[in-house]
């Protein structure tokens, strides 16, 4: 439902960016996004699309990294994806593992041209 | 070709002007408290009730969001307390912006108690930092008690779920073991409080734990050598 907000906050960021090199345009940006991030990625890639159309962001690209949710167990330090909110650690049984990924909703990078 | 890495949170600016509002609030000792929860599970009951029963040593501010108008302003500014209603015309979440441009209207306030009740949501209310100090979920019985494997943000970044509607149990099926159990599995270290706020049952136990949390509050803003000892105050509650 809030996919256009975030995309105009992505939009904003990767023009901010840009800014700090002079000449330079913005091809592509990278985002993190967490399974549990409550973003859906077609939506978002949509919105994206649609705000970015006839800017000066008209051909920019969208690579976007979809982050399983995952825990960590500190007792074996086995790290595994969550399914169906399993939290034990499938390696020891340990019941206390904390999250390590999954809502993530973070700009990773973006790519320049001269 | 060059990549440049910028690393940083999508709503890195809400995350700034959260910050800033949690500074001030840690600063007045302010409890501030993010209603998260579906359209009518009982969001504005909950605070009507708690407005109505708030020890009269406690100063509250209400902020309500809704996407259109002020009804539930009006129901809550018959208990004495500032209300401001913010209506996002659309937008399905209230945002740190929306709650600086609030507290505008407050500047000399420092209340013991703010209450933020977000747009009835699950899901984008999860996403935004309101600079509080936890967000609280509401989840009634007529909604089933899977909703927090559904909608997992929601629980996953609560302190506390309530469960609302209780004097409904008898007439709807839902297993409240299985959602305190579904909550849990989502979010091991969520507290659970069950009420009824048609009925008045279990608010003597939530109004405690504000009491507690206001405590909490209200001792950090005095700096770090307020220990705070959780253990005995609940103890003596």
């Amino acid at each position: 439902m809030h996919e256009m907000g975030i995309a105009s906050s992505v939009l904003d960021a990767v023009r901010i960016e840009s800014a700090r090199f002079p000449g330079a345009r913005a091809k592509r940006v990278g985002l993190r996004i967490g399974e549990w991030a409550g973003v859906d990625i077609e939506s978002l890639r949509f919105c994206l699309e649609a705000l970015a159309a006839r800017t000066d962001l008209s051909d920019l690209g969208i690579e976007i990294d979809y982050c399983e949710r995952k825990n960590r167990c500190p007792a074996c330090e086995f790290e595994f994806a969550v399914r169906d909110y399993e939290i034990a650690c499938p390696h020891c049984g340990s019941g206390d593992t904390s999250a390590v990924s999954g809502t993530e909703l973070d700009i990773a990078y973006v790519e320049l041209e001269d | 070709m060059e990549r440049v890495a910028i690393e940083k949170k999508v709503l890195s600016e809400n995350d700034r002007l959260a910050a800033a509002l949690r500074e001030r609030f840690t600063d007045h000792g302010t409890l501030v408290l993010n209603l998260i929860s579906s359209p009518g599970s009982g969001k504005t009951s909950l605070l009507e009730r708690t407005l109505a029963a708030l020890p009269g040593d406690l100063t509250a501010g209400v902020l309500t969001g809704d996407i259109q108008t002020d009804n539930d302003a009006r129901r809550l500014a018959r208990y004495g307390f500032p209300v401001q209603q913010i209506t996002t015309a659309g937008a399905c979440h209230l945002d740190a912006r929306m709650i600086h441009r609030a507290l505008a209207a407050w500047p000399e306030a420092r209340f013991d108690i703010l209450f933020i009740e977000n747009v009835g949501n699950l899901v984008c209310p999860t996403s935004y930092d309101l600079g509080e100090e936890c967000k609280v979920v509401i989840l009634s019985v007529t909604e089933g008690e899977d909703k927090p494997l559904k909608y997992p943000g929601a629980f996953f970044k609560s302190r506390l779920m309530i469960l609302n509607k209780t004097d409904l149990l008898p007439y709807v099926p839902f297993d409240i073991e299985e959602a305190r159990a579904n909550a849990k599995r989502i979010n091991p270290e969520i507290e659970i409080i069950e009420t009824s706020c048609a009925r008045g049952l279990g608010l003597e136990t939530w109004l405690a734990w504000l009491r507690i949390r206001r405590e909490a509050a209200r001792r950090r803003s005095d700096g770090p050598n307020g220990d705070f000892d959780l253990h005995g105050l609940l103890a003596s509650t």
